[in-house]
């Protein structure tokens, strides 16, 4: 009998190189590292960022200190929160980025719904000029509508954002209307022609049949617009500039608003600015985002089984 | 009314078109006044000077001028331009193959599951553009330590320049080409999550390795998302407010000399350099996708 039939080694075989049924441990011990390794490479910047907020001015002069502060030094965060006003900033960061998402996903909605569930002429025409708003570079249609809005006076106010929005050219539009198109196209029609036979309305029909099947694709929708109005930082500074400054906004200039706070002749050489405030500023400003992203990571990560999007 | 007149009897099929139209009126209102309109203005302004004073706006016709001074005179808009090109290059294929690989392991089982992908989805809320400028301007988004290792510097000098730039944008960007890749996970995942698992079932049970299994099933069944994919990301970078393409554009807008029509000119300029490299990436990842199935 040859020695590796042996049962012994059989199951050490399987143990270590897996069999059909599972995978063994090298598998195992290969996944695992590889793993390891890459959400290392995503999370270090993070890590970065947070260990070089807590060190202290003497933490960041000594070159001994890489990974670990000798103490939790929270000065950096009070100058952060002072810099960048932060009660205003994020209050505003959160309206500017609530808002518009709310009318963008409502009308997204019904734009879907009318495209996956009417049969008319030039839907296929629609379709094409989805995907050019969502390929058209924002600094090819953003000057004349500046222009505008200086000349109606809405510049620096919150309804330069919000009514591309209300009129379904918000920020990434033609992403939600196809999540809604796809999700509508996969329901059933039965139902609602059931409830139109009954009578109903088509407003009825989409108000109570049609919008409650599909609340994922709203719930899903509703977040990543708000992830991705918050980190807009292009248009808002061009519309809002002047009226309303949102974080990212105040985080681009805060090397300016540090020093109008500390002006750098007059403050002791421990309260210049450096980059442990520099990040301390920058992990403000994402931290808002980062408890939302762990107390909703469930419809982030499961965002495309619940919408059903699949990319044709 | 009793009975009905002829004219008003609409068929059943133009009710239908206009309900449809009802609901998608709104959008196409939207389009014309905030995309279409701005579109076609930006273009006049591209061919004009344009000067803005507190009351109005001043255009002074000059035909192709600014076209020609992005494109001729204007030594730094090319460089960015051949900048932006070949960044675009080298990060396309890094992100599909990265969220490609990423998307295989998380379709996988395994233990903390759960925990990994929480990890990996992060990008998808921290990306934007001061947070990362603040990053970049601390090297956090470098692969850490290797931009400083001797032999990496002396390799690279020895390199020829067309090469060196990918290699060193390769080197210093790398992070954050990755963090682009998001979306595209979770766009992978979803093909891969509708492959039919008694289809690897059965390729195991005649014998297929994982390997063929990868070729011969897996990346057929994932072409028309690396399309979607390679669009979605080539659109991200080039929209990227950090782009120093657009940072360009954006900082010549204010000037007093040309100002608003050169940046017109330059923003229609790139435009045009974007849907070449999607019709390049595009023609070839259907050739290749073409190959693929027969």
């Amino acid at each position: 009998m040859n020695i590796f039939h042996h049962p012994t080694i059989q199951r050490l075989r399987w143990l270590l190189f897996g069999s059909r049924a599972h995978r063994g441990l090298t598998m195992n011990a290969a996944l695992y590292t590889v793993l390891i390794a890459i959400g290392f490479v995503y999370l270090q910047p993070l890590l970065f960022m947070f260990v070089t907020s807590i060190k202290s001015p003497d933490d960041l002069l000594n070159p001994m200190v890489q990974w670990v502060p000798t103490e939790f030094y929270l000065g950096n965060y009070i100058k952060g929160l002072r810099v960048l006003n932060y009660s205003n900033t994020l209050m505003a960061s959160a309206v500017m980025s609530i808002v518009p998402s709310m009318l963008q996903v409502i009308v997204a909605s019904v734009v879907g719904y009318g495209l996956a569930r009417y049969r008319f002429r030039g839907k296929s025409l629609i379709f094409i000029l989805l995907l050019a708003t969502f390929l058209i570079p924002p600094q090819n249609t953003v000057i004349p509508q500046m222009l505008t809005y200086r000349n109606l006076g809405l510049l620096g106010n919150p309804l330069a954002l919000i009514l591309p929005a209300l009129l379904g050219q918000g920020y990434k539009s033609a992403i939600f209307i196809l999540i809604f198109y796809q999700s509508y196209i996969s329901f059933p029609k039965v139902l609602e022609e059931s409830a139109r036979l009954d009578g109903a309305s088509d407003m009825r029909v989409f108000l109570t049949l049609a919008v409650p099947s599909v609340l994922p694709a709203y719930i899903v929708s509703f977040i990543f617009s708000i992830v991705w109005y918050w980190n807009e930082t292009f248009l808002t500074v061009i519309f809002l500039e002047g009226g309303v400054t949102t974080l990212p906004m105040q985080l681009s200039k805060f090397t300016q608003a540090y020093e109008n706070l500390y002006p750098p002749g007059t403050v002791n050489i421990f309260d210049r600015l450096n980059e442990a405030v520099k990040m301390s500023g920058t992990f403000l400003n994402i931290l808002p985002l980062l408890v939302m992203y762990f107390i909703l990571q469930k419809w982030f990560v499961e965002s495309v089984e619940m919408t059903g999007i699949t990319g044709e | 009314m009793t009975g009905y007149s002829p004219r008003r009897e609409i068929s059943l099929r133009t009710r239908e078109a206009l309900h449809g139209y009802g609901f998608i009126l709104i959008w196409v209102v939207g389009f014309l006044l905030f995309t279409l309109l701005p579109l076609i203005e930006t273009f006049r302004y591209s061919l004009n000077q344009v000067t803005v004073t507190t009351a109005n706006i001043n255009l002074n016709f000059v035909e192709w001028a600014n076209y020609t001074r992005a494109l001729f005179t204007d030594p730094n808009f090319i460089e960015l331009l051949i900048g932006y090109t070949i960044e675009t290059l080298v990060s396309v294929p890094i992100v599909l193959i990265f969220a490609m690989i990423i998307a295989m392991f998380l379709n996988l089982k395994f233990k903390f599951k759960g925990l990994f992908r929480v990890i990996f989805f992060l990008p998808i809320v921290i990306t934007s553009g001061p947070v990362i400028k603040e990053l970049t301007a601390q090297g956090a988004a470098a692969v850490p330590g290797i931009g400083n290792i001797p032999a990496v510097i002396e390799f690279l000098e020895q390199l020829p320049r067309a090469l060196r730039t990918p290699v060193e944008y390769l080197l210093t960007s790398f992070i954050l080409i990755l963090w682009f890749s998001g979306v595209q996970i979770l766009i992978y995942l979803a093909s891969l999550q509708k492959v039919d698992r008694s289809i690897y079932e059965a390729a195991a049970i005649d014998g297929a390795s994982s390997w063929a299994t990868f070729w011969k099933i897996i990346l057929p069944s994932l072409s028309t998302a690396t399309v979607v994919n390679a669009i979605y990301t080539i659109v991200s970078l080039s929209h990227f407010s950090e782009n120093k393409v657009i940072r360009y554009i954006y900082d010549r807008t204010y000037d007093v000399q040309g100002g608003i029509g050169y940046a017109s000119a330059m923003a229609f300029i790139y435009f045009g350099v974007m849907i070449i490299l999607l019709t390049i990436v595009y023609l070839f990842l259907r050739q290749w996708a073409r190959r693929g199935t027969n």
